[in-house]
């Protein structure tokens, strides 16, 4: 009998225990409820606003918002794709669309009618895949640009005026060059331009690194390869050929990184990108200057005793400022068990009502024009000049925007390519390497 | 009586329970307690089999196909096995691996035996047992965070000391030369103190009356360590290597959190190249493989290790 009780006592544990495996559900999904994820803690105020007016103007739909760091997302993403547990709507971004889109996870967006003329311009373009459907629909953009510490510039005797009409070439590195140089200082007090300057011992670097740049380089090379004409791909979407191997990326990533060389840009060395990144460097006093994107406005401005301010990117030898122009889109997983409901969320996201609402926070810029508007006028209400930021979306006579390659495998392209540049950066490893690289990235693709 | 007073105090309950046993089991069950035995054993088989044999029959079967995980698997036959050959990518991570185990195994080992010898010798202070222990008690993350922060080429106190004497600011964990050796020490930080321990254990096991009696016929520590305590502790050390060993090939998290691979692949260790080709790629087909590879490498290292160490055997009576 004590036998039986044990067995039977055993057997129930062990299945409670598996079906307590099977049916763990953490999205809480159901026909009143839209779960919506998330990565950027700065947002989440935002979007809860947003997520109010839209529980007021559906009553009965609630929206369940999580918010994920930028590592953890995508693993539990992932996860969530294959347990099921994924959230009806989530953040997409860019890079990771293509191979979303290749697994087949998306759930297609064309009956939500999203017009490209009523975002800013790329952005609602960039969320359609190879197969003509669209799966992302527009809410944010950001550039990059050049945070620079006030007081050192001022030092250094740089106006304003002067940060924001620098050019940059590769051959001698133009007035851009020459600014950082002279902004950076060694232990001894010399200047990166004065004789004497001791590039092995520098107390403040002219120009932050922010690591070897992957395969897009958003913040470290790509506003210099963009302003010299160069694109990742031979087309502005799906492109099936890159063009790592093209003289003109190999010369620019040369003099790019040869700046570390010359002490004005921290070493690679310097970099980590858990401890140490481009905006830690600047917040320490370490650096002068750091490019950076838009969404990092709100961390340089909270840096006490630090007057950050920002100048747009340097002029190149094609005549124009370059930047990239990234813009994140909320997509509806295939899986989702409310996708009335999704859709519904993912409308309103994407209209200027939600847009508006976001951008009166300040904290990015949203995709449609009103909603941008919006946020200009709260950066300037905290006393923060954006114009930086927005004059690359403004002036397309002077700028010229790009966006992150879109392609299939960007994961094994950036697998291929994160080692390759911080071997060129690092150790020095010749840039003509990246010919090779290219042609096993080129092969991937041909698949 | 006499055979009472002649055996250890420590066995005679045992002798009492045997003595009783055979009547209870004969009243009780005729059949045997295999039935009994069989449900205490169900919980552990259950997640034996559920988490141990059923993904490893499953991760050899995905390493012949093609598989993202949300679509179905796809045969391949050999395919992944012969990319995987022809990959220097993953002959790299093995050879970064390798590396990371000679200086972590290595240094862990010999730093462990001598702090289990100085604890065994020199003191029975369980509160000394108890601050070697420390470290272990914190997660691997948190310790290769903590030591990430210490180290920062830029902003880390340590380098601060080293500038601070006048020193050049050392890269620990940014350069290509130092980054494994770095991860190796930090881990070795973590389990030295738990390895110790182990080792403190089996020297325990070695009767005192031996040292007092080397030490009538006039032997040193040096000479009593290495006739004494190494051939009797050789089983344990033997077990233990075999099971720091398999752990140290398994290095992951900390080179997660400090360094993710870098700089320029110099810390892709192989458990971190099977990471990211199936989380990151989705190619869990080739992870597969160099999964079975990493299986059938660590199976062959410890036959070899129980074989030259003759884990299996001990020099004590």
């Amino acid at each position: 009998m004590r036998l039986r009780t044990l067995t039977a006592l055993t057997g129930a544990l062990t299945l409670s225990l598996l079906t307590g495996c099977a049916k763990g559900d953490s999205t809480g999904a159901s026909a009143s409820t839209v779960t919506y994820w998330l990565w950027d803690a700065n947002q989440l105020p935002a979007y809860q606003a947003c997520a109010k007016g839209f529980e007021t103007e559906n009553p009965g739909l609630k929206v369940r918002i999580t918010q994920l760091g930028w590592s953890d997302y995508w693993t539990k993403l992932t996860a969530g794709f294959i347990a099921g547990t994924q959230p009806d709507v989530f953040t997409d971004h860019i890079q990771k669309f293509g191979q979303f889109a290749d697994l087949k996870v998306l759930e297609p967006l064309d009956d939500l009618d999203i017009k490209e003329s009523d975002y800013q311009p790329g952005l609602a373009a960039n969320w359609i895949g190879q197969d003509g459907h669209r799966y992302g629909a527009p809410k944010d953009w950001d550039t990059v640009a050049l945070f620079y510490n006030d007081k050192m510039a001022k030092s250094a005797g740089l106006t304003a005026e002067q940060l924001g009409s620098l050019s940059w070439n590769p051959e001698d590195g133009g007035t851009f060059e020459k600014a950082i140089a002279h902004l950076t200082v060694d232990r001894n007090g010399k200047r990166g331009d004065e004789p004497g300057f001791d590039k092995n011992n520098v107390k403040v670097y002219g120009l932050a690194t922010n690591g070897g740049g992957f395969a897009d380089g958003q913040t470290q090379w790509s506003p210099f390869t963009g302003s010299a004409g160069w694109s990742y791909t031979d087309k502005a979407r799906w492109g099936t050929k890159y063009q790592y191997d093209s003289n003109t990326f190999q010369s620019v990533v040369n003099w790019y990184f040869g700046l570390a060389k010359k002490g004005y840009l921290a070493p690679f060395s310097d970099y980590n990108i858990q401890s140490n990144q481009a905006n830690t460097q600047v917040a320490a006093g370490r650096a002068a200057t750091a490019f950076d994107g838009a969404w990092m406005i709100s961390t340089y401005d909270g840096f006490k005793g630090r007057d950050i301010k920002s100048a747009p990117t340097p002029i190149g030898p094609s005549g124009k400022r370059a930047t990239m122009m990234n813009g994140l889109a909320d997509s509806i997983t295939k899986a989702s068990r409310n996708k009335a409901g999704a859709r519904k969320w993912v409308a309103y996201l994407a209209s200027d009502e939600c847009q508006r609402a976001v951008g009166a926070y300040g904290v990015v810029f949203p995709a449609t024009p009103a909603g941008t508007e919006a946020a200009v006028a709260a950066y300037e209400k905290k006393g923060i000049d954006v114009s930086a930021f927005t004059q690359a979306v403004a002036d397309r006579k002077d700028f010229r925007t790009f966006s992150f390659p879109i392609t299939d495998y960007a994961a094994d392209v950036q697998a291929l390519m994160q080692p390759e540049m911080e071997a060129i950066y690092g150790t020095g490893k010749p840039v003509s390497s990246l010919d090779e690289t290219n042609d096993q990235i080129n092969l991937i693709l041909d698949q | 009586m006499t055979v009472a007073s002649s055996s250890p105090p420590s066995r005679l309950p045992l002798s009492g329970a045997e003595a009783v046993a055979p009547s209870r089991k004969a009243k009780a069950r005729p059949g045997g307690d295999g039935a009994l035995a069989a449900v205490f054993i169900a919980p552990a088989m259950l997640g034996f089999l559920v988490f141990l044999l059923w993904p490893t029959l499953r991760g050899i079967y995905l390493s012949f196909t093609r598989f993202n995980l949300l679509t179905p698997a796809e045969w391949v036959g050999l395919d992944n096995y012969v990319r995987m050959v022809n990959d220097p990518i993953f002959w790299d991570s093995l050879k970064v691996t390798v590396e990371y185990v000679v200086i972590n195994i290595g240094i862990q080992t010999v730093s462990a035996l001598a702090i289990a010898v100085l604890l065994q010798r020199l003191t029975q202070s369980a509160v000394l047992r108890g601050i070697v222990l420390t470290p272990y008690l914190m997660s691997n993350v948190v310790a290769g965070l903590v030591w990430l922060w210490i180290l920062d080429t830029q902003l880390g106190i340590g380098n601060e000391i080293i500038s601070a004497v006048g020193l050049d600011r050392i890269p620990f964990l940014a350069d290509e030369t130092w980054a494994i050796p770095t991860i190796a020490l930090i881990n070795v930080w973590r389990h030295v103190g738990y390895t110790a321990l182990l080792l403190f254990a089996g020297l325990q096991a070695i009767p005192n009356g031996m040292y007092e009696a080397a030490k009538v016929d006039g032997a040193s520590e040096w000479r009593m360590f290495w006739r004494i305590t190494m051939p009797l502790l050789r089983p344990v050390l033997a077990v233990v290597l075999i099971m720091t060993v398999i752990g140290s090939f398994q290095v992951f998290d900390t080179v997660a959190v400090t360094t993710a691979g870098g700089p320029a692949n110099a810390t892709n260790v192989l458990q971190y190249y099977i990471y990211g080709s199936a989380f990151g790629r989705f190619q869990f087909g080739y992870a597969s493989a160099m999964s079975v590879a990493l299986l059938v490498v660590l199976s062959a290292i410890t036959v070899l290790q129980y074989r030259l160490t003759r884990a299996g055997q001990s020099d004590l009576g």
